[in-house]
């Protein structure tokens, strides 16, 4: 049998062993929970675990798979990140002002992954309502990389990506709206996938950016992300947003050739403030890329600098009514003030942080009479023109590959006095949500610092198989993904416990 | 504040010949559907204990997104249709922000830019009998707001109201008097009713109706001017938003007769007062920053659907109404009191069918129904509601035999009136009742001859006057005979042989 401690396997590796019976849930569980005891609180990755109720559901699991039960997850403990609501666990968005909200319902993201078996094993950490790109903005302070503690894990996702990166779960679900699952992923080493707008039901994720919000997975490679997003996708009757096509079999796509695939290199991805290794070892894993038969062709994406000001007046436009709920009159926190209108402004003045109020602001600037056509519906018009530029170059091309993100993990408090350098985290993936397409971040090496650099190969809208192609070809024949940070190897494990103040 | 305006009626007609009233009208309706406009919660919400037909999406909760009730949409196409609107191919559901705690989201999905329904008309009656329509701007679905409860200084929140589909109507300018605007709005409750996509209540708050209320002169008006606009909340009838237009256009006209300017507030209309009184304004207009609604793709009405949706349409009153006049030789105003509820018309097209629709039948039919069976329905029902109607025990085709029993002269006319007393009561066929009460018309000459004889021997002397020429003393004879044979008597089998007896 693998020698190596459970925290380290696959969720296929994880499905073989409990199918073989190497192991129980249960003592899966109880590895994972011990494991995330002695890591996490160097970490913050998550925000909730409730060891007795995880437990509980995996003796349950292993009593299913004694019974015959072969679900396809059964037994797999997975973390949720806290914009996901769970039906009886706290879920608070990262937020003070739903501290305390226990939801009625289950995310059906989520509520699908349970049916096929898996067990919640936590919640876990998240820029306040998703609106960040390096965690930093939770109401209940940061999660760290784990690759170095001093640095950001990325965001918002950053509890989920620094959860699997240090081997607390063997995959996690994120939320992606301008780019939350595959810069964490990015930032940690890991694989994040952002489906199509519509592949997966957003029925129970709480709103950011409604036209722009998915779900997507957080794994250790491509075969598990594929795996988690073949049980979410499909539509949903709670989602009207939600896609009517059939979910294609994204496992048969694996190991298939990539030989004649066509792969853009988008010119306007490679210029300026990128880091110079993040250039070298995106330009790398495409070389090998053709080394595996895919032709290279440069293209032009001439609309990469209008995506940011656009995503930025899109989000924060539908954040503004999207947190309008949040009033403390039915749920979450309330601060009582003598009249209503009191009431709402203390409420929400005490339990919204900075840079939620930023966006909520801004937006709610840019749908105001007077302001609406100049901003709002420009900013839609300009969202048309950047779809129309990735459908053209999308004839071109089978797959787009860029850097997820043009740097690697930044210091703690590095970028937070500064809100537009920290939007600039974000620069090579909200295009990808604005146009509603899929993209996925594979570990592609690693800076001088020996932090984890990020490849991102974009696919047009529904276009999952091509990029789960490419991106799992890629990985058999490279090992960026096996590694681990210090932290998540057992020898390093004391190692990690001591601040690595690495510059 | 101003003293009351005690005959606002008289200020508007001494000043008629200078100002016009112009009044538009926004109307919002409860659609009478199973479930709510974006969740499944239960629509009917009254009488049921507070917070009960809620879930996570009509409460508002983080992460529930809306799905559009198709009922619904089908409810205002049908409706668009009715009020002879252009149903758009393409609605857009959007977001109408702002803050209250009777709003869970912090915003009301709506239709803005995109309603479904455009460019309509209602065609109304004046009392002049000339007919004139009123157009319609728009028609779009949206959602009903909770409810907030003040109770011992603090508010509670009912949400069972929250998500309820709301159809709005909106209507030009077209309204220019009271009684315009009233019969408009039992128009509209009329159309409302036979779609059965309303219950046309306003007590209940099941349809509210706000005016805008506007005075110009004539000047203005040849110059398509317009006055400014005062609008009117809080009225839960169709009486006080008449009275509510005529006071407020009364207060208007006194102010510019006064030299001074009407201010563009809010008015609430004080019931008990009888008056419209000032609500708190905002200084500035709100900003609603709607915006199209991500969670709901557009509405794509595709023309087939339409089709599918109006070969449903019952046949509306205007036709019907044509068709009694035309058909049936119904008089106008016999056939609009007949179509205004689609129940009577029901009952009425049932007992004509029933009858049948020769020599003036239906408009005998008409007769018997708004004037006897209304009398009863008015008199024994609950409340002024002629849809109750529908209920009551008489069945048309016994008011059908109960005429024939007439026309067979097996009863004269007093006695079917109360023999349909006694339908109403108990239900029973008019047959039976005239036969358990032997209240049938004595044909019989045998019998009322022996009566007459009894009458005359008694009045020995009266015979004597009525052979010296007294001939009104037949009256007498008769009412003396027929009060013998306990008005069964056949009046003109009786007044024929009593004619006879007295000068043979
Ligand atoms: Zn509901």
């Amino acid at each position: 049998m693998d020698p190596r401690p459970l925290h380290q396997w696959t969720v296929h590796q994880l499905l073989e062993g409990l199918g073989q019976g190497a192991f129980s849930a249960q003592e899966l569980a109880q590895h994972l929970l011990e494991r995330i005891q002695a890591v996490d609180p160097q970490l913050h990755a998550y925000l909730r675990v409730e060891p007795e109720r995880v437990l509980a559901q995996a003796r349950q699991a292993d009593r299913r798979r004694r019974s015959g039960d072969r679900s396809p997850l059964l037994g797999i403990p997975l973390a949720v990140k806290d914009v996901l609501v769970t039906r009886g666990v706290e879920t608070t968005a990262g937020s003070r002002i739903l501290q305390g909200f226990v939801p009625p319902y289950t995310a059906t993201a989520v509520a699908r992954l349970e049916a096929a078996g898996a067990i919640l094993l936590g919640k876990t950490n998240t820029d306040e309502f998703a609106m960040g790109s390096s965690t930093e903005n939770s109401a209940y302070g940061p999660t760290r990389n784990p690759w170095n503690l001093d640095r950001v894990p990325g965001g918002s996702s950053g509890g989920s990506a620094a959860a699997v990166a240090a081997r607390l779960a063997p995959a996690a679900l994120g939320t992606d709206t301008g780019g939350s699952v595959r810069q964490p992923a990015a930032l940690c080493g890991v694989v994040g996938l952002k489906p199509s707008y519509g592949r997966v039901s957003r029925h129970g994720l709480i709103a950011y950016g409604s036209s722009l919000d998915q779900v997507g997975p957080i794994a250790q490679d491509v075969a598990d992300a594929a795996l988690l997003l073949q049980i979410m996708a499909g539509p949903d009757p709670r989602d009207s947003t939600s896609l009517d096509t059939s979910v294609p079999d994204y496992r048969a796509v694996l190991g298939r050739t990539i030989q004649g695939l066509r792969i853009g290199l988008p010119q306007e991805y490679f210029t300026g403030g990128i880091q110079p290794e993040v250039d070298r070892a995106v330009r790398a894993a495409v070389a090998q890329l053709e080394d595996l038969g895919a032709t290279v062709v440069p293209i032009r994406l001439r609309t990469l600098e209008m995506a940011l000001p656009v995503y930025y007046l899109v989000a924060t436009a539908e954040a503004s009514a999207n947190l309008a709920r949040y009033d403390g009159i039915r749920y979450g926190r309330r601060t009582p003030a003598a009249t209503v209108m009191d009431t709402y402004r203390r409420t929400r003045g005490q339990g919204f942080g900075a840079e939620v109020k930023r966006r909520i602001m801004l937006g709610t600037y840019a749908l105001s009479a007077g302001y609406y056509d100049a901003y709002y519906l420009k900013a839609q018009q300009v969202r048309t023109l950047i779809r129309q530029d990735f459908e053209a170059a999308f004839q071109q091309v089978d797959v787009i590959a860029s850097p997820t993100s043009p740097t690697t993990a930044f210091r703690l408090g590095e970028r937070t006095e500064d809100p537009l350098q920290m939007y600039l985290a974000d620069i090579f993936t909200v295009s990808v949500n604005l146009t509603g397409m899929c993209a996925i971040s594979v570990p592609c090496g690693f800076d001088e610092a020996g932090l984890p650099i990020g490849l991102q190969l974009m696919g047009p809208h529904l276009g999952e198989e091509r990029i789960l192609q490419v991106a799992y070809a890629y990985q058999q024949v490279t090992e960026w993904h096996r590694r681990c940070p210090p932290s998540a190897s057992p020898e390093q494990e004391q190692a990690a416990r001591t601040r690595d103040s690495r510059p | 504040m101003t003293d009351r305006i005690r005959d606002p009626a008289a200020v508007l007609e001494a000043y008629r010949h200078r100002y016009q009233v112009v009044v538009g009208m926004e109307v919002h309706a409860q659609l009478l559907t199973q479930s709510k406009m974006f969740c499944g919660c239960p629509a009917d919400y009254q009488g049921a204990p507070p917070n009960t037909h809620t879930c996570p999406v009509c409460l508002g909760m983080p992460g529930a997104l809306p799905v559009a009730n198709r009922a619904a949409v089908e409810a205002t196409i049908k409706t668009g249709l009715a009020l002879n609107c252009q149903i758009q191919p393409l609605a857009v559901f959007a977001r109408k922000n702002y803050h209250y705690p009777d709003l869970p989201k912090g915003y009301q999905i709506s239709q803005y830019e995109y309603p479904l329904c455009r460019d309509g008309w209602v065609e109304i009656e004046l009392d002049t009998g000339e007919s004139k329509r009123i157009r319609i701007h728009r028609a779009h679905l949206e959602e009903d707001t909770g409810k907030n409860l003040h109770v011992d200084g603090h508010t509670l929140v009912d949400l069972n109201r929250a998500g309820v589909p709301l159809l709005e109507i909106v209507t030009e300018a077209d309204i220019h008097s009271p009684d315009e605007a009233y019969a408009f709005l039992t128009k509209l409750r009329t159309l409302l009713r036979y779609l059965e996509v309303n219950s046309g209540d306003m007590e209940k708050g099941a349809l509210r109706c706000e005016p805008n209320i506007s005075v110009r002169t004539w000047e203005q008006a040849a110059r398509g001017e317009f006055g400014t606009k005062v609008e009117v909340k809080n009225l839960n009838s169709f009486r006080a938003v008449r009275n509510a237009i005529a006071y407020e256009a009364a207060r208007q006209i006194q102010i510019l007769e006064a030299g001074g300017a009407v201010e563009q507030v809010n008015m609430g209309w004080d019931e008990a007062r009888q008056r419209t009184v000032l609500q708190r304004t905002k200084e500035t207009s709100e900003d609603y920053r709607y915006f199209p609604d991500p969670d709901l793709p557009p509405l794509e009405v595709r023309r087939e659907w339409v089709d599918a949706v109006a070969a449903t349409l019952p046949e509306l009153p205007d036709a019907k109404r044509r068709r009694y006049q035309a058909e049936w030789g119904i008089r106008a105003v016999d056939a609009r009191t007949l179509t205004e509820e689609r129940q009577v018309a029901e009952f009425f097209e049932a007992a004509v069918a029933a009858y049948g629709t020769q020599e003036g039948r239906p408009q005998r039919v008409a007769h018997w129904i708004t004037g006897e069976l209304f009398r009863l329905l008015y008199a024994e029902g609950t409340g002024q509601d002629l849809r109750q109607i529908a209920e009551t025990k008489i069945r048309p085709e016994q008011l059908a035999a109960l005429l024939r029993l007439v026309d067979e002269k097996v009863i004269n006319l007093n006695t079917a009136k109360k023999v349909l007393e006694a339908m109403y009561a108990t239900g029973d066929a008019p047959q039976a009742i005239v036969e358990r009460e032997g209240l049938a018309l004595v044909q019989d000459t045998d019998v009322i001859d022996r009566a007459i004889q009894e009458v005359l021997a008694r009045h020995p002397e009266e015979v004597v006057r009525y052979r010296a020429g007294e001939e009104k003393l037949l009256g007498f004879f008769m009412g003396q005979v027929m009060r013998a044979t306990r008005g069964q008597a056949d009046p003109q089998t009786l007044r024929r042989r009593l004619v006879e007896k007295l000068t043979g």
